[in-house]
């Protein structure tokens, strides 16, 4: 069996009025990898998985899906795809369970089988008790979770998500990122696209940063944190501070009477922070980092206002 | 994907359509019920007795057969059109391009769609026409070959027009400036036989005038073109429209960028 979910080499896509949107990519995914593909907008993430799922036609390169090349092998290579766009794209007037069962049949599984498989996923995404509901009806966070059971009825090795949890409160977003957890855990490889960098941070173990049609970054999530020079540290006291206490060879200020913002550089160890700390009688009980260390290293990468303008949404 | 599989995806498309038009029955199947017993109150039953006998049988007679060709003319078109531009719009024709189903199943799928809705109201107003008309059937396999031909060509034609449409205006373009008055020149209400000949000549332009008047032959043997040449002509249209609605699929007009 092939142990690369996904190899693509020297992918290029210009659109009609002469866009670049992929200037040749090369990017490989391994099998049951839990992988983020980051970028600002425009970078190219939505063209990249547009292609990946036949939506947009490639110009130039080659795409493989478990060794499957995905323009003479079509069929076989989408059968091991399932794709949870970013915008809602299920007929809002059918039910959950007939959106499901149609689904699979489309990928040519037997009417029992689908029905047995809608009920089985509808179930597993708490959506059971809607299956016979107008999907217009559901909530936004219910339609997300319906477009995962719906990439997932014919049971995808590779599942791609784009934006899967944009727009959905903490709560949800939380249950989702189990959810995905789990089937990634029985052997599912799956990619995603997020706004949400604590979400690839949590969520992945590879990540490939993509900017202006070009993979600028492709690494695991642990090394790419390593990159980071410094990161800004929040100490929250127990006692008020009249003035900053020394820090040296530390930089940080005083935020106000109770709390002591830190950069802290990967040349030290925070026990050295807080041995400094100690020795001047500062009791820490909180610490959290500024920001998530993913973005600021997406922010560092990709360095523009439109990366910033990403990262803050 | 196996012949199964194909099989079961083209089952799950037209099954797709089927449930599509029955739940919005109001919109699909009432109104040309209402129209066609419009039709039959204001042209059989009022005018009908006194314009008289047309190509030798009673007028309510003549117009029978055409009204019902008209229904399920209309409906073919009006179903895949709306369908699939549908799917354009909202975006769930995705579900279908981003699935292993090849380009002549989900066509395939979408016209037996459109056929299954003619067939309904052809069916519908045909059990209506039998409350105004006495209608025989002179020949069955010339009605039944007629009617599929006629609902799979403009399946066809609805399907190009949802593949090039941008708006729903686009959707409504044709059947308003194109098909409703070829169908209403094609020989519905008249035989073409009383036409001045430049008329007469021109009409035979018209291909709805070879559907309606051989489906016309077929129900009561009489007709103003050779059913022959009809079939001939219908049948060249089929060809050419799957083949050209292939080639849009396949070059992904308007569906991938």
């Amino acid at each position: 069996m092939a142990e690369i979910a996904l190899s693509i080499r020297g992918l290029r896509k210009t659109y009609d009025n002469g866009f670049e949107a992929l200037k040749g990519i090369d990017l490989e995914v391994r099998r049951g990898d839990f992988f983020a593909l980051l970028g600002p907008n425009g970078a190219g993430k939505s063209t990249t998985i547009g292609i990946l799922c036949s939506l947009v036609r490639k110009t130039a390169g080659k795409v493989e899906v478990f060794g499957k090349d995905i323009d003479t092998q079509f069929s076989a290579a989408k059968k091991e795809i399932g794709v949870v766009p970013q915008e809602f794209n299920f007929n809002h007037f059918e039910k959950p369970f007939d959106i499901l069962v149609t689904q699979a049949g489309y990928y040519g599984l037997p009417r029992a089988l689908a029905r047995r498989r809608a009920e089985h996923y509808l179930k597993a995404l708490d959506l059971w008790d809607k299956r016979a509901e107008q999907s217009r009806m559901l909530s936004g966070g219910m339609k997300r979770r319906l477009m995962i059971a719906r990439a997932l009825v014919h049971e995808p090795k590779l599942l791609i998500l784009d934006e899967p949890t944009a727009g959905v409160d903490i709560e949800l977003r939380r249950s989702l990122w189990q959810f995905l957890r789990e089937i990634n855990a029985r052997g599912t490889t799956i990619i995603l696209t997020t706004h949400y960098l604590e979400e690839a941070e949590s969520l992945c173990r590879h990540v490939a940063i993509i900017d202006r049609g070009r993979i600028v970054e492709n690494t695991s999530v642990r090394a790419l944190i390593q990159k980071l020079p410094q990161e800004v540290f929040i100490l929250d006291t127990r006692e008020p501070l009249a003035t900053l206490p020394d820090l040296s060879p530390f930089r940080g200020r005083l935020r106000d009477d109770h709390t002591i913002e830190v950069e802290v550089d990967r040349r030290y160890s925070l026990n050295e922070l807080f041995a400094k700390l100690s020795r001047q009688g500062v009791e820490v009980v909180s610490m959290r980092n500024r920001a998530n260390r993913l973005e600021e290293l997406f922010v560092m990468l990709v360095g523009n206002g439109a990366a910033t303008a990403e990262v803050a949404a | 994907m196996t012949p199964r599989e194909k099989w079961v995806a083209f089952v799950t498309i037209l099954l797709r359509e089927v449930r599509r038009f029955l739940r919005i029955w109001p919109q699909t199947l009432l109104p040309p019920a209402i129209t066609i017993t419009l039709y039959f109150l204001i042209f059989g039953a009022l005018i009908g007795p006194r314009i008289g006998p047309m190509a030798g049988v009673s007028y309510i007679e003549f117009v029978a057969p055409g009204l019902i060709m008209m229904s399920i003319i209309t409906n073919t078109y009006g179903n895949v059109v709306s369908s699939f531009y549908g799917a354009k719009f909202g975006r769930s024709v995705e579900e279908l391009l981003v699935s292993p189903v090849p380009n002549w199943i989900i066509l395939t799928g979408f016209v037996a769609g459109g056929v299954a809705r003619g067939l309904a109201v052809g069916a519908i107003a045909t059990v209506l026409s039998l409350f105004f008309a006495r209608l025989s059937l002179s020949h069955a396999g010339i009605v039944l070959a007629m009617v599929l031909l006629t609902a799979v060509l403009f399946s066809l034609a609805g399907f190009i027009n949802a593949v090039f449409a941008r708006s729903f205006d686009d959707i409504s373009i044709i059947p308003t400036f194109v098909l409703t008055p070829l169908t209403y020149l094609g020989g519905v209400f008249y035989s073409v036989e009383l036409l001045p000949d430049f008329w007469r000549t021109l009409s035979h332009l018209n291909p709805i005038l070879y559907m309606i008047n051989t489906f016309r032959y077929g129900v009561l043997g009489v007709s103003d073109v050779p059913v022959g040449v009809a079939f001939a002509l219908v049948g060249v249209f089929v060809v050419a429209l799957y083949a050209y609605s292939l080639y849009l699929l396949r070059t992904s007009k308007g569906l991938r960028s």
